[in-house]
This record gives structure tokens, C-alpha cells and sequence, in this order.
């Protein structure tokens, strides 16, 4: 029933697309449109939210569309109703925003069509139970992205970054699409029931694995395929920022979680030190790389990947306990990677909203060049500060929970018996730990410089707060961060289905534990509890200022500042982000991204102004796209004469073709 | 009625760290003074401060926002819950389970998100420098502080801090190697943590060397005040973190007599005086240091850290 409903909402949208093409140029269309996609993601997702309470099975229905003698099979299990609740509780908050937010959008009839086809794409991968399904459904997913990706085309820079992301989204189908041809085998049985059930080799698996995690890990932003997404997540406009970080990366996360842990076999356990590998290194470098930033919406793009990296480090851990036949510690893992998904869709949505209001009210990214914003769009700070908080994992926050969950699963696993996994996983807590700490000091670098302080443009002091829209979509966000952070329970054991249907087991029941705490595995004496963590916050602070306000004074008085007797009217003398960072540029920095500092700093007397420049490199630019790119192109040059040839060369080109790959056959059999 | 003993004990807990905090901060300020051969202020006198601070109007910039004005509350509830929770008399209070030693390790992270923010609030250029700076020192103690976690986690088997704390008084734990790099690194985080030399100086006036005092360089009144009592309590925490973890000996565990709650609270007060007079003699024995050397003193405290854990995901019995 669930499935059908599903489909029903996939069909609704793509219906929504086609008429928006339309009536796109109509002066009421973006309300109407995102209106209907609210309507129907809402219906989506309270179908999925219900299937996932019911936690019944649905059966997969077979559409007669798609390959001949394959047909179109669609499935919504356990997993698939959680994601489908990510996936449409984003794209129905991204659409209550964009009712308001979508006004302001000069070339409406370049997103509109296209945005609910987007949310029909990842609704359809999720619900796809067959590799032809749901590869048609990536590359969907992928174009629709990239059309709004490059919908303002006027700026180069969206435009070399529409054609990166264009590139990596190509590659990344390609090893999907091989990935789920070694997995069906010769016969090419490639619906999921047939591919769980054959055996494979442990070289095929292998291979298919790793080409399923570079199909997935690319669209996920992992480290070193993460180079397009700092690119193409903020080119789009915010609301569509908001869908490709908070939602579409999790689409591709799912893909990951669908091969690895319900198609394939028990993985091997250098699988899972790779995926453990690959994450903790995305954790660290995607959040030293979002700190180097000055643009907000860079910034943010970057913390997505550092996410990714978070989500893939639990994803490793719970590959790592299934090839040790640990499955509580397994469940354990796999909840918080999964937990972890929802959260960072809730509070990267938050932020790249509130970033979008910042550029709507300044028009502005460039954080050096905003400052004050609190005082003149109070509702979008606040909701922007509890966003802040929840990323940096700080409690009673829900981003807090998912860490201390990926924590304590990395504390159960001394009982793993490889050497490699016993020096891994204390390697990757460290680098999860230094994660978490500079996503701290990120974050607090993105409030401060753009909503504290004192106006550092003419724009900035004349923000304006956003309509009522974007304003309800923030509060309910920021709510609803508070709500995941001090009820997980309730959102544990609605994961446990889906986590039992993958491992074979569960975290213990949440909710029936006393005063809602949560622990981890059973027989673990660990708790935490941030109900009681709020309630002592709210108590401490409010009888203290209550106290002091009732028997000290509450005498205020405004006055200039001090700033130790020299304060200075110019905004410039503020920090900006760029010296907020510097110190851990230069810590970090120097040996990681090779930062150079450029000061050019006139004699005295001299009337020109002095220079700073700071540059910052990626190494993955140079070490593995420069080469990559260098090589393309010279085979292209050298290919290139094969455009400009006779009939009869043309013909004899074919025929030596067509008889080499004859010859492969034969020698192949 | 057994409830009511139950609150009365943790209530008991809240207050004792909240009244001691002052008198150690006193403490240690005597104890340096009398090194540098000074004659020092009185023991009392950082009540006496507070009191006096509580009662002064507070002067705020034109443009300061409401995040200036909260964030005194919100940093001292931060740290306060967190010291709350610590075992320091007893294990087993009644909200002990609500939040284990990463949870306290991310409440102090939360007062520190919020000192950050207030600092670059009204937008001075002190301000920013002092929250840059904290963020950095942070973005290195934190990694060494959860490694701590860990190796304690792993010798304890849990991060539950009462569980901990019953764990090394009543199995015998023994002198471990692991224990000993985790104490080094400790008291290395605890001196970045608490702005101490030779991270910080908490006596300087010296703008270009302070961190924490940069930070709340505009605040007066009753919002310094609250400043002031949440950097007395962060020691307070970081000292009861210290017994609590590595020599809980004395504690109350299973017996909740009253005699054995005297004797935990005696044990406790005495081993805070001890640590109190310890750090005023380790902070003049060294020099400030510049701030790019902070990487390799915390990074020392990383590597004896990772060292310990290391050497624990290797054996158990290290």
C-alpha cells in the first residue's frame, strides 16, 4: 500500500514539473508550484513516517515499464521508509522556504520545473528495487540537480562548476552501473531480491564494493571525490542548496547503505578499514577546508562534507562489528550513522536557509564583508545560532547525540580481532574528535563574523529580516533540532526496524528506559539523558539571573565600548573570518593545504595600500584531478584526428572493431 | 523519602562546588603570591569580588546584542551543570547517569561556544583575537581530552563517571601505564583548559598575551560576575575531574552512611587543597609561552593520549 502511495507522490511531482514548464512564467507560478510540492512531499513523507511506525514489509510491485522482461520494481522497506522520511521532510521544509524565498528569484522557469523533478528523482531511487531503476533514477536525480546547479549561468564560476560536477556525477553513475553489473553476474538478474540471492566471489565483491563506494562516495562528497561539491552546492539558489546538502547526499548514502549492507554478503574486513579510512579523513579535511572559507555558503558546502565523513566513520564501524559477528556493537554503529543522516539533514538545511536569508537580505556570501545581521534579522539569527550549536555537537542539541552515539560505538570495539581495525578505529576517534572541535571553532567563526560584531558593508547595514515563510521553515527546523536532541529515544527505536532488517539485531528499546535516556548496548553502563541536561540548563541559568535580577540589581546602562581605551569607529578593525581562522590556518594549514601568506606591506611613507593574500590549495587538485585532467586532454588532442577521416577509413575502423571484439569473445569463452 | 535523601545529596553536590570554587581560586592566587614573595590578597577575597561585582550596574556597548547579555547566564549554567555532575563526595548521586564524561566534555564545550560568540559580539578587535585564539586552543585540547576519555573508558569499561569512579576505587586497577600518559595529558588540558601559564596568564593585563581576558574585556557588572564564578567553577571542574578519575580514594561508594559521606566530603576538600597549592607552584615555575608553541604542548598531551590508548586497544592489561 505504502509502495503505491509512494509512487503515486513520485507521479504527482513529475506532474507538478511538467505543468510548471508551463506556467513558469507566470507571476504567482513559484507560490503555486512549491505549494503543491509542500502538499505533496508532506503526504510522502507522513506515508513513510507511518510505514516506518507499522514497520510492516511491504511486498516489491513489478510496473510493467523499464527494460523488457525486467520491468520496474519498487519496494519500500524499513530502510527505504526511513530515508523516504528524510528525503521528503527536506524537500517539504525546503518548499514552505521557498515560497517565500522563491519570490526573489529573477529567472524563475530555470528552477521550478526542475525542483520537483529533483524530488521525484531521489523519492524514486529510494523506493527503486531494481539496479536498472534506481541507476535511471541517480542519473535523474543528477541532471535535475545539475540544471538548477547551473541556473544562473551568467557567473563562470557556476558554470566550471555545473561542468565539474556535471564530470564527477557522469563517473560516479559509471562505477554504480558497473558495480551492479558485477554484482548481477552474467545472467543479468538485476532486481535486488535476484542479486541478494547469488553468490559471489569474494574478489567480485570486493571489486563491486569498491566501486559502489566511489559511485556513491563521489555524489556523497567524500574524500578525494568530494572537489565538485564546495562547487555545486552553493552555485544553486539556497532552498536547492539546502535539498543537494541536506538531502541528496543522503540519497547517495542510502545507495551505500543498500549495497553494502543488504545486497551484498557479510563484508570482509578490509572493506570495512577502507570505508573507516576514507571517513575519518573526510571528517577532518572537510571541516579544516570549510574553516579556510570566507563564503558562507562555501563554508556550509564544505561542513557537509565533513558530515558525509561522520556518517561514512559509523557506516565503517558497523561494516567493521558485521565481519566480526558483533552485532549488537554493529547495531549500535549503523543507528548512529543513520541517526547522524537525519540530523545533519535537519540542521544543513537550517543553515544553508538561514544563508540564503543572509544573501537575500545583502545580497552578499562573503562573511568579511557582512557582520551585525543580529540586530536586523533577529528570527534568522536566532534559528541560525541553534544551528550552529546542533552541527558543532554541543548539547542538548541533537547533533550532539549522534557523535556520543558514533562514540561509544568506537568504545565497544576493542573486542575486534584484526590488528589493522585495532589501530584504525582509535586513529579515526581521534580524527572524529578533532572534527568535532574545529567544527566548534567553524562554527562559531560563521555566526560571529556574519551576525556579530558591527556592519562591515553598506548592504549589511541596511539587512532587512525575510518573510514569514523562510522564517517559519528556520523556527521549525531549529525546533525540531532541540526536540532530536533531547528525545532520541523516540527516534532510536524508530530506526531499530530498519537497522535490525541490515545487521540482525538492535540497539535496546529507548523508550521504555527511565526519564528517556539513552544507552547504547545493553550491558553498557553508559547514559545520557539531554531532557534532564535541558531541564538543569534552564534551571541553573534561569534561577541565576532570576537571583541576581531580584536581590543584586538589574541595573543596565549603555556606554561606548572600552576596547581598552583605544576603540575605533572603523568596522575593519573588527577580526574577520579570514584572521579568525588564521591561527588554525597556520596550525593546520601549512602542511595540509600548503597556505601561503602573501603580506605586502608598504615602507613608511609610501601611499599605496598594503596587501594580504592569503592562498589556499588542495591537494587533491594537484595530486589526483591535475594529472587525471592533464592525461584526458592529451588523449582527447591525440583523438581528435579520428573526427576528421575518409568513409572507407571510417569503415575499416568499424570492421577492425567489430572483428577485434569477436576475437575477445572467442578467446573470452 | 528516600527521593528527598536523594535530591538533598545531589543538591548537597551542586552547592558544595559551587561554594568552594572561589575559596580554591583564592587559594591558589595566595599560595603564588607568597611564591613570588608577595603578601597577597586575603583567601576570601574572590567572594568578596563577586559579591561587590554582583551588585555594580552593567555597562553595555551601544551595540551589543542579546547574545551578550545571555551568554554570562548560559556559560555559567554550562559549567556548573557540568561540575554538578562530576562525582565528588559520593558515586551513584541521583542524576549521576544523565550525562557521562563525553557529555561533560561537550557542556564545556558549550560554555565555550558561547564565550566565543560574546566575544566577538560587540566587535572590538580584542575580542576577536581572544575568541580566535580559545577556539584554536580548544580545536587542540579537545581532540587529547576525548583520547583521555577513552583510555579512562577502556580501563573502566564505560564513560560513566560514577562508574568509573567505583570501578578504580574497588577493583584493584593498579598502577597502569596507560592511566599514568592519560594523568600527563590531563594535566597538560586541564592548564590549556583553564587559562593558565604557561597557555594563558589569568593576572595578565598585558592585552597581546591574554586569551580569556580578551574575550570578556567589555563585560562589568553582574555579567562579569558570572563570568568570573563559571572560570572558578571550570577549575573547580577540572580538579574534581582529576579526584574523581585518578584517585577517588575516599569517596562514597555503596555505603551512604553519614559518617562515609563526611569522610567523602573531608577526602574531597583536602585533595582540592592539595591541587590548589600544586598549581600555583607548577605555574611559576615556567614561562608564558608564545602562541604558536601551544600546537606542540597540547600536541604532547595528544600523543601521550593516543599513546594510551594505542596501547590499550593493544593489550587490556597495559
Amino acid at each position: 500500500m505504502s509502495a503505491i502511495i509512494a509512487l503515486g507522490c513520485i507521479a504527482a511531482l513529475i506532474a507538478v514539473a511538467a505543468v510548471a514548464t508551463g506556467i513558469g512564467r507566470w507571476p504567482g507560478a513559484s507560490r503555486l508550484v512549491y505549494g503543491a510540492v509542500l502538499a505533496v512531499a508532506v503526504t510522502a513523507f507522513a506515508n513513510s513516517l507511518l510505514h516506518l511506525i507499522g514497520a510492516a514489509d511491504a511486498p516489491a510491485l513489478v510496473l510493467p515499464i523499464g527494460l523488457p522482461g525486467l520491468g520496474a520494481h519498487v519496494r519500500v522497506d524499513a530502510l527505504a521508509a526511513f530515508f523516504l522520511c528524510v528525503v521528503n521532510f527536506g524537500a517539504a521544509i525546503a518548499s514552505l522556504y521557498a515560497i517565500g524565498y522563491g519570490q526573489h528569484e529573477p529567472f524563475p522557469l530555470r528552477i521550478l520545473p526542475f525542483f520537483p523533478a529533483f524530488v521525484a528523482a531521489m523519492n524514486l531511487v529510494v523506493v527503486a528495487d531494481d539496479a536498472f531503476t534506481l541507476l535511471l533514477a541517480w542519473e535523474f536525480m543528477s541532471l535535475a540537480s545539475w540544471a538548477m546547479v547551473v541556473a544562473h549561468h551568467e557567473e563562470p564560476a557556476n558554470m566550471r562548476a555545473g561542468y565539474i560536477y556535471l564530470v564527477m556525477a557522469s563517473f560516479g553513475t559509471l562505477t554504480l552501473l558497473l558495480a551492479f553489473g558485477l554484482l548481477a553476474g552474467g545472467d543479468g538478474a538485476y532486481s535486488f531480491a535476484a542479486i541478494r540471492a547469488a553468490r559471489h566471489s569474494p574478489l567480485i565483491a570486493g571489486l563491486a564494493l569498491v566501486l559502489a563506494l566511489i559511485g556513491t562516495g563521489s555524489k556523497a562528497g567524500l574524500v578525494p571525490l568530494h572537489v565538485w561539491l564546495p562547487l555545486a552546492h552553493p552555485a544553486a539558489p539556497s532552498h536547492v542548496s539546502a535539498l543537494l546538502s541536506g538531502v541528496m547526499t543522503k540519497v547517495a548514502i542510502y545507495g551505500f547503505v543498500r549495497i553494502a549492507f543488504d545486497l551484498m554478503p557479510q563484508p570482509s574486513t578490509w572493506s570495512s578499514m577502507v570505508v573507516l579510512a576514507l571517513g575519518g579523513i573526510t571528517a577532518a579535511l572537510g571541516v579544516l577546508y570549510a574553516l579556510m572559507q570566507q563564503d558562507l555558503k562555501r563554508l556550509l558546502a564544505n561542513s557537509t562534507v565533513e558530515n558525509v565523513g561522520i556518517v561514512f566513520i559509523g557506516l565503517g564501524l558497523a561494516m567493521a562489528f558485521r565481519a566480526n559477528q558483533m552485532s549488537a556493537a554493529a547495531a549500535l554503529a549503523l543507528t548512529a550513522a543513520l541517526l547522524h543522516v537525519l540530523n545533519h539533514s535537519l540542521f544543513k538545511s537550517l543553515l544553508f536557509f538561514g544563508a540564503g536569508a543572509v544573501l537575500t537580505a545583502t545580497h552578499e556570501r562573503n562573511m568579511d564583508r557582512l557582520g551585525g545581521l543580529i540586530h536586523r534579522m533577529p528570527v534568522s539569527a536566532f534559528a541560525f545560532l541553534i544551528g550552529c550549536a546542533a552541527i558543532s555537537a554541543l548539547p542538548p542539541l541533537n547533533g550532539f547525540v549522534s557523535e556520543w552515539l558514533t562514540f561509544q560505538a568506537i568504545l565497544v570495539s576493542t573486542q575486534v580481532a584484526q590488528w589493522g581495525l585495532k589501530f584504525l578505529i582509535p586513529t579515526v576517534g581521534a580524527l572524529l574528535a578533532l572534527a568535532a572541535a574545529l567544527a566548534a571553532a567553524c562554527f562559531v567563526k560563521a555566526f560571529g563574523i556574519t551576525f556579530l560584531g558591527r556592519a562591515r558593508s553598506p548592504a549589511a547595514e541596511a539587512a532587512r529580516e525575510v518573510d514569514g515563510f523562510s522564517r517559519t521553515a528556520m523556527l521549525v527546523l531549529a525546533a525540531l533540532c532541540l526536540l532530536a536532541g533531547v528525545l532520541p529515544g523516540v527516534l532510536i527505536d524508530l530506526l531499530a526496524p530498519a537497522v535490525q532488517g541490515l545487521v540482525g539485531d538492535r540497539m535496546p528499546v529507548q523508550t521504555s528506559l527511565r526519564w528517556l535516556s539513552i544507552v547504547p548496548v545493553a550491558e553498557s553502563r553508559s547514559s545520557y539523558n539531554g531532557l534532564v541536561i535541558l531541564a538543569f540548563f534552564l534551571c541553573a541559568g534561569g534561577l541565576t539571573a532570576t537571583f541576581i535580577h531580584r536581590f543584586a540589581t538589574r541595573a543596565t546602562r549603555r556606554s561606548a565600548i572600552w576596547d581598552c581605551g583605544y576603540p575605533s569607529t572603523a568596522s575593519t578593525t573588527q577580526y574577520s573570518g579570514s584572521s579568525f581562522a588564521m591561527p588554525i590556518r597556520r596550525v593546520f594549514g601549512t602542511t595540509v593545504f600548503q597556505v601561503r601568506e602573501m603580506v605586502d606591506m608598504p615602507r613608511p611613507g609610501e601611499l599605496r595600500p598594503a596587501r594580504f593574500h592569503v592562498k589556499v590549495f588542495d591537494p587533491f587538485w594537484r595530486m589526483v584531478y591535475g594529472p587525471v585532467a592533464r592525461l584526458a586532454w592529451a588523449l582527447a588532442q591525440r583523438l581528435n584526428g579520428l573526427q576528421f577521416l575518409t568513409i572507407r577509413q571510417y569503415l575499416s575502423l568499424t570492421v577492425t572493431t567489430l572483428i577485434l571484439l569477436l576475437v575477445a569473445v572467442v578467446l573470452w569463452r | 523519602m528516600a527521593l528527598i535523601g536523594d535530591f538533598a545529596a545531589q543538591a548537597l553536590q551542586m552547592f558544595l562546588v559551587l561554594l568552594v570554587a572561589p575559596l580554591i581560586l583564592g587559594i591558589t592566587r595566595k599560595v603564588k603570591a607568597r611564591l613570588l614573595r608577595r603578601r597577597g590578597p586575603s583567601i576570601g577575597l574572590p567572594y568578596r569580588d563577586l559579591w561587590k561585582l554582583m551588585h555594580k550596574e552593567a555597562v553595555l556597548a551601544p551595540n551589543a546584542s542579546w547574545i551578550y547579555r545571555v551568554a554570562p547566564y548560559l556559560i555559567f549554567a554550562a559549567t556548573w551543570v557540568a561540575a554538578a555532575l562530576v562525582p565528588t563526595y559520593a558515586t551513584g548521586l541521583l542524576f549521576s547517569w544523565s550525562a557521562d564524561l563525553i557529555a561533560i566534555v561537550a557542556l564545556i564545550a558549550t560554555a565555550r561556544f558561547a564565550l566565543a560568540l560574546a566575544g566577538m559580539d560587540v566587535g572590538t578587535a580584542f575580542g576577536g583575537i581572544g575568541s580566535s585564539r580559545e577556539m584554536l586552543i580548544s580545536s587542540l585540547a579537545e581532540p587529547a581530552t576525548l583520547l583521555i576519555v577513552f583510555t579512562v573508558a577502556l580501563v573502566a569499561g564505560t564513560t560513566q563517571l560514577s562508574a568509573i569512579a567505583v570501578h578504580m576505587v574497588h577493583d584493584p586497577v593498579g598502577l597502569r601505564v596507560s592511566l599514568g600518559l592519560a594523568l600527563f595529558a590531563f594535566v597538560l588540558v586541564a592548564v590549556a583548559e583553564n587559562a593558565r601559564i604557561p597557555i594563558d596568564n589569568p593576572a595578565t593585563h598585558l592585552e597581546l598575551t591574554m586569551v580569556h581576558e580578551a574575550m570578556v574585556l567589555e563585560y562589568s557588572g553582574r555579567h562579569l560576575a558570572m563570568i568570573e564564578a563559571a572560570a572558578a567553577l571550570k577549575l573547580v571542574l577540572y580538579f574534581s575531574l582529576l579526584i574523581c578519575i585518578f584517585v577517588p580514594f575516599g569517596i562514597a561508594t555503596t555505603d551512604k552512611s553519614f559518617a562515609a559521606l563526611a569522610i567523602g566530603i573531608a577526602a574531597y576538600l583536602g585533595k582540592l587543597l592539595v591541587l590548589a597549592i600544586a598549581l600555583p607552584i607548577g605555574e611559576t615555575a615556567v614561562a608564558k609561552m608564545r602562541v604558536f608553541r601551544y600546537p606542540i604542548f597540547l600536541g604532547g598531551a595528544f600523543a601521550a593520549a593516543a599513546l594510551a590508548v594505542f596501547l590499550l586497544f593493544v593489550s587490556q592489561s597495559f
